[in-house]
Order: structure tokens, then C-alpha cells, then sequence
């Protein structure tokens, strides 16, 4: 699994608003990539532009490519659900479905695509659970509603609702700002595991997470209000936390504004 | 303390001044009451306390007024309903019972009544129901807004309109004559903008979060609305639902046109007219006899126990749905 993604001259709208300018970056097969920059530099866009969960907004639109192993997810006659399916994405506040059981919400991108077969589901349900780091706390309740875990656990159990369908790509809006120290911690744990077998892109507002999780940093900003985001700087995650490049990055690393 | 102050003075007032009646009584003690406690609360406690207290005391006897009328419709309808009903009275028309009988019963009306609005709420539900899903989850630009329109017209519709188009339309034009069904039509067009705002508020309040949790799983969007987006909110629909079902269930004007009422019991609702419990009401209780009147209540006693019915229903859901 686990694909390279290309970004070439991605810009993004919201109507008339240009949330996201130009940006170009490569995003390397089994590591994690962290997004970072003040609120509204755009990153969040540029993480939903990634799996094309940034059209779902009313108004929205892109322009540029996306090339997912070599393939232009943007391409004419590409399926928005088909990329979806090897992009997943977990969400910053844990969106268990309400109405299912953690069995059924860890099994719900199969199941709702098709796949009926029991045993099957059964054996996704517990491999899923088990890489989320889940299963040891909720075998013995597969059948409660989702919603009845706690916070930390339902982040988990969306994560492994996510990597379920087998994605090549995992996308993570900032995962943990909603989950206090010790279920963060979990999760940064978790996410060091999955990258042997996904590509994971994350988007932090938090450096210390960045710099514990993430092998390459990318860093976002904008210049003023009302003007779109664009990407400053990527490149090692050590490199941009000790010596980065532009001065920008620097400033906002070291807490001098943002 | 106050209060029986209050009583005293102004019994003090009734018999030494021209002062009578019950309710001019009540009133100047209600009066009396409000100035002495306003009176002795700023004394003793200030004037804030005096002003939070005649606040507080208005707010209350104004909750009381709003609850006199429907207490007393409530007793009212319970006092001579119950006198009026018996077990016969479910079970027996209006079929040849002579005009001071006292006999007879509304199962005709009672069977009407629930073709009436079985027929109304096939025909409003599913398209009251896929109108909001329209509304909510594809709904942008002009269409979804004239739609929006005119269902925000068509909740204000009178109930007379819907029966006189029917009538005009239906009886008239093409023929059709009276009916249950036509009844059901009539009711159908003030059921489905009911369902169509109900549904609509209740679909709004599924959180987007899910939505795209589920498009982010590459799940299509029908199925998304189908799977995620209604189950989350079946407890709201089905209780908005009923709650329309329950709000056509008392409509008289329409059935007036459509209906039109019969006295015997007539099952098939596609032909001839056919009774309707609140049509039933109506004839009783237009009667100059006291036992046709007395059938109106006990009438009027067995609509507002289904419609009750009904309400407790979609609470009970309601409250399901909360604990989970």
C-alpha cells in the first residue's frame, strides 16, 4: 500500500476566497508529514484538498494536481468516492456514527460499500481494532454504541474505522487537539506504528506533537488577512525545528508570533 | 400570611363599600395581595427584593392564566365526555337512531377518522419526507429556495382551502363525489408541509461531522443519507412525523367538503361520503337535542384521547432517542 503523493501548483477557493496559493510538495511513502502554521494559513484546506473532501463545501474548488503515485486524483473522469476510498482521513473531534456499535462503525466503509460477508467483517473489525491499539479495550463490547467510549477511544476507533478500508493514505486533522495528555499520547504512539504500512499526513497546531511524530514538516503561513495561505517551507522535521531556511519559519517555531 | 391578610381586607372592602361578585372579589384580592407584599417586601427586605418579588409574582399568575383554558377545555371535555360515553358508544353508529334516542355511538366516525388519516399520511409522509431530504442534503440555488417558499406558504395554508380545492377538483371536476379518500387528500396537503419543516429541522440537526466522516470512508452520498444521515435521525422524524399525524387528525373544515359525513358505518373509503370523528362532533353538537350534545362531547372526549395518544407516542421516542 502506502503511496507517494505529488502536489503540483495547488490552489484552493471557498467561492471567491482563495484560501490556498501554489503550493508544490512531495509527500513520501511511509513517513509522516506534519502541517503546521497559524490558524487559517490554510492547511486544513490543504489537507482536505488531498482525498477531495475540500470540494464538499459549497463554493469550494481547486485548481493544480494532485498525483497519487503518478495518478492526477483530479483527473477527468476520477471517481471524488473512488479516491476516498485508498485516502482516508480522521478527523479533530471523534466522529463515531452515533446510531452503530463500535463493531459496526469500525466495519462501516466496508459494509456500506457492499461487503456483507460476516467472517469477513469480523476479521477486518479485529485486525482494525488491534492496529488501532484498540481491541484489548473493547472486545469484550463490540456491540455498544460507538458513542458510549471515551474521547481517546473513539479518536481510536475512528482511526481504525479509517485504516479498515486498507487506504494507501491516511490523512489527520489534527487528531488530538480534542483529547487530553495521556490519549494524545496514545495516538502519537499509534501513528508511529502505522507509518510502516500508510503514508500519513497530519496537521498539528501543536510543534511539540510535530516535532515528536513526524519525520518531515511542512510549514504553512499567510501574509495577511483576506490573502491565501502558502506553503513557506518544507523539509526534515529536525531541520526545520533547529535551522530552517526562511526566517518566517523560524519566527513561528520559536513562538516569536503565532 | 400576606395572602390571608389580603383575603381579610378585601372581605373588609366587600362588605363596606358596593363591591360584589366572585370574580371582582378575586380580582381586587389578587390587587390588594400584589401591593402588600410589594409593601412589606420593601420594608423588611428593600426595594430590590420588592421589585424581584412583584417580577416573580406576575410571572407566575401570568404562567396560571395561560393555563386556565386549557385546563378547563381538558375538565370540560372529561366531565361530560364521560358521562356521555359508553361501551356501545364504540361500538355502534349513528345508523337509524331516531333524533332523541339516546343511542347510537360514533365506530363509524372512529373508522373514518383512521382511513382518513391512514390515506393522508401515505400519501404525505414519503413525499413530506424526501422534500426535506431534497431540502437539506442537495438543496442549494433557486429551486431548493422555491420549494422553502412555498412549503413556508403552505403551513400557513387554511384548512378550508385544502378542502375546497379537493372539493373543486376532486368532487366537482372530476367527478369523484364524496369519499374518505378525498378527505385523505384534502388532509394530505396540510399534513406534508408539516412534515416537510418537521423533518427538515430534524435532518439539520445531524451533525456535518458525520457526513464527511462517512464521505471520507469513500461511502457515495445516497448512501451516506440512507445509512448515516436518517438513522441518526430517525427518533426526531418519527416524532415530527407524528406529531403531524396528530395535528390532521382534528381537522374539521376540510372534511366538510370532502367527507361530508354519513351516519352508517361504510368501511371502503374510495366511494360514497363517509364520518370523520371531528365531523362527527360537529353534527352532534350543531343538534338542538341534549343527547345528540352529549355525543359531541363524548366525541370530542375520544379525539383528544387519540390525538393525546399520539403526543405521548413521539414524547416516548423522543426520550428514547436522548438516553442513547
Amino acid at each position: 500500500m502506502a503511496k507517494r503523493i505529488d502536489v503540483e501548483d495547488l490552489s484552493a477557493w471557498f467561492g471567491s476566497f482563495q484560501a490556498l496559493a501554489d503550493v508544490s510538495i512531495t509527500v513520501e511513502p511511509k513517513e509522516v508529514t506534519a502541517l503546521i502554521g497559524p490558524s487559517g494559513c490554510g492547511k486544513s484546506t490543504f489537507l482536505r484538498s488531498l482525498n477531495r473532501m475540500h470540494e464538499v463545501v459549497p463554493g469550494a474548488r481547486v485548481s493544480g494536481q494532485v498525483l497519487l503515485d503518478g495518478d492526477d486524483i483530479y483527473a477527468d473522469g476520477i471517481d471524488p468516492v473512488a479516491v476516498r476510498r485508498s485516502i482516508g482521513m480522521v478527523f479533530q473531534r471523534p466522529n463515531p456514527f452515533p446510531t452503530m456499535s463500535v463493531r459496526d462503525n469500525v466495519a462501516a466503509g466496508l459494509k456500506l460499500n457492499g461487503v456483507r460477508k460476516k467472517s469477513e467483517l469480523d476479521d477486518v473489525v479485529e485486525q482494525s481494532l488491534l492496529q488501532a491499539g484498540l481491541w484489548d479495550e473493547v472486545s469484550h463490547r463490540l456491540n455498544k454504541p460507538g458513542g458510549s467510549l471515551s474521547g481517546g477511544q473513539q479518536q481510536r476507533l475512528c482511526i481504525a474505522r479509517a485504516i479498515a478500508v486498507e487506504p494507501e493514505v491516511l490523512l489527520m486533522d489534527e487528531p488530538c487537539s480534542a483529547l487530553d495528555p495521556i490519549s494524545t499520547l496514545r495516538i502519537e504512539d499509534l501513528i508511529g506504528e502505522l507509518k510502516d504500512n500508510y503514508t500519513i499526513v497530519i496537521v498539528t497546531h501543536n510543534m511539540q506533537e510535530a516535532a515528536r511524530v513526524s519525520d518531515t514538516t511542512a510549514f504553512f503561513n499567510i501574509s495577511g488577512a483576506g490573502e491565501p495561505g502558502r506553503l513557506i517551507e518544507a523539509g526534515p522535521t529536525t531541520k526545520i525545528f533547529t535551522k530552517p531556511d526562511d526566517t518566517r519559519t523560524e519566527d513561528y517555531i520559536t513562538g516569536r508570533f503565532g | 400570611m400576606i395572602g390571608a391578610a389580603a383575603i381579610g381586607v378585601t372581605a373588609l372592602l366587600f362588605t363596606v363599600t358596593e363591591l360584589q361578585g366572585v370574580l371582582d372579589f378575586l380580582l381586587v384580592a389578587y390587587l390588594v395581595y400584589l401591593a402588600g407584599q410589594s409593601a412589606v417586601s420593601y420594608v423588611v427586605e428593600g426595594a430590590r427584593s420588592a421589585k424581584n418579588r412583584l417580577a416573580l409574582t406576575l410571572l407566575i399568575s401570568a404562567l396560571f392564566l395561560a393555563l386556565v383554558p386549557l385546563v378547563a377545555v381538558l375538565y370540560y371535555t372529561l366531565q361530560r365526555g364521560l358521562q356521555a360515553i359508553s361501551p356501545g358508544f364504540f361500538t355502534h353508529s349513528m345508523s337509524g337512531v331516531g333524533p332523541l334516542e339516546n343511542a347510537g355511538g360514533a365506530y363509524h366516525a372512529i373508522i373514518g377518522t383512521l382511513e382518513q388519516v391512514l390515506i393522508a399520511s401515505i400519501i404525505s409522509i414519503p413525499i413530506g419526507l424526501l422534500a426535506a431530504i431534497y431540502i437539506v442534503e442537495y438543496g442549494r440555488g433557486r429551486l431548493a429556495y422555491w420549494i422553502r417558499f412555498f412549503v413556508d406558504v403552505m403551513v400557513g395554508l387554511p384548512s378550508i382551502v385544502a378542502g375546497l380545492f379537493i372539493f373543486a377538483f376532486w368532487v366537482l371536476a372530476l367527478n369523484k363525489g364524496f369519499s374518505g379518500f378525498a378527505a385523505g387528500m384534502a388532509l394530505a396537503i396540510l399534513m406534508m408541509p408539516i412534515v416537510v419543516r418537521a423533518s427538515e429541522e430534524m435532518l439539520k440537526l445531524v451533525p456535518n461531522d458525520l457526513r464527511e466522516a462517512s464521505y471520507a470512508l469513500g461511502v457515495p452520498r445516497w448512501r451516506t443519507i440512507l445509512s448515516v444521515v436518517l438513522p441518526s435521525a430517525s427518533a426526531g422524524l418519527t416524532t415530527g412525523i407524528i406529531l403531524a399525524v396528530a395535528r390532521v387528525t382534528g381537522e374539521t373544515a376540510p372534511l366538510l367538503l370532502t367527507a361530508f359525513g354519513f351516519d352508517a358505518i361504510r368501511t371502503n373509503p374510495f366511494s360514497g361520503a363517509q364520518s370523520g370523528l371531528p365531523l362527527f362532533v360537529f353534527n352532534q353538537a350543531g343538534s338542538a337535542f341534549a343527547v345528540a350534545v352529549a355525543r359531541a362531547w363524548a366525541g370530542a372526549l375520544t379525539l383528544i384521547t387519540i390525538v393525546l395518544l399520539l403526543t405521548v407516542l413521539a414524547r416516548l421516542l423522543t426520550r428514547r432517542n436522548r438516553l442513547v
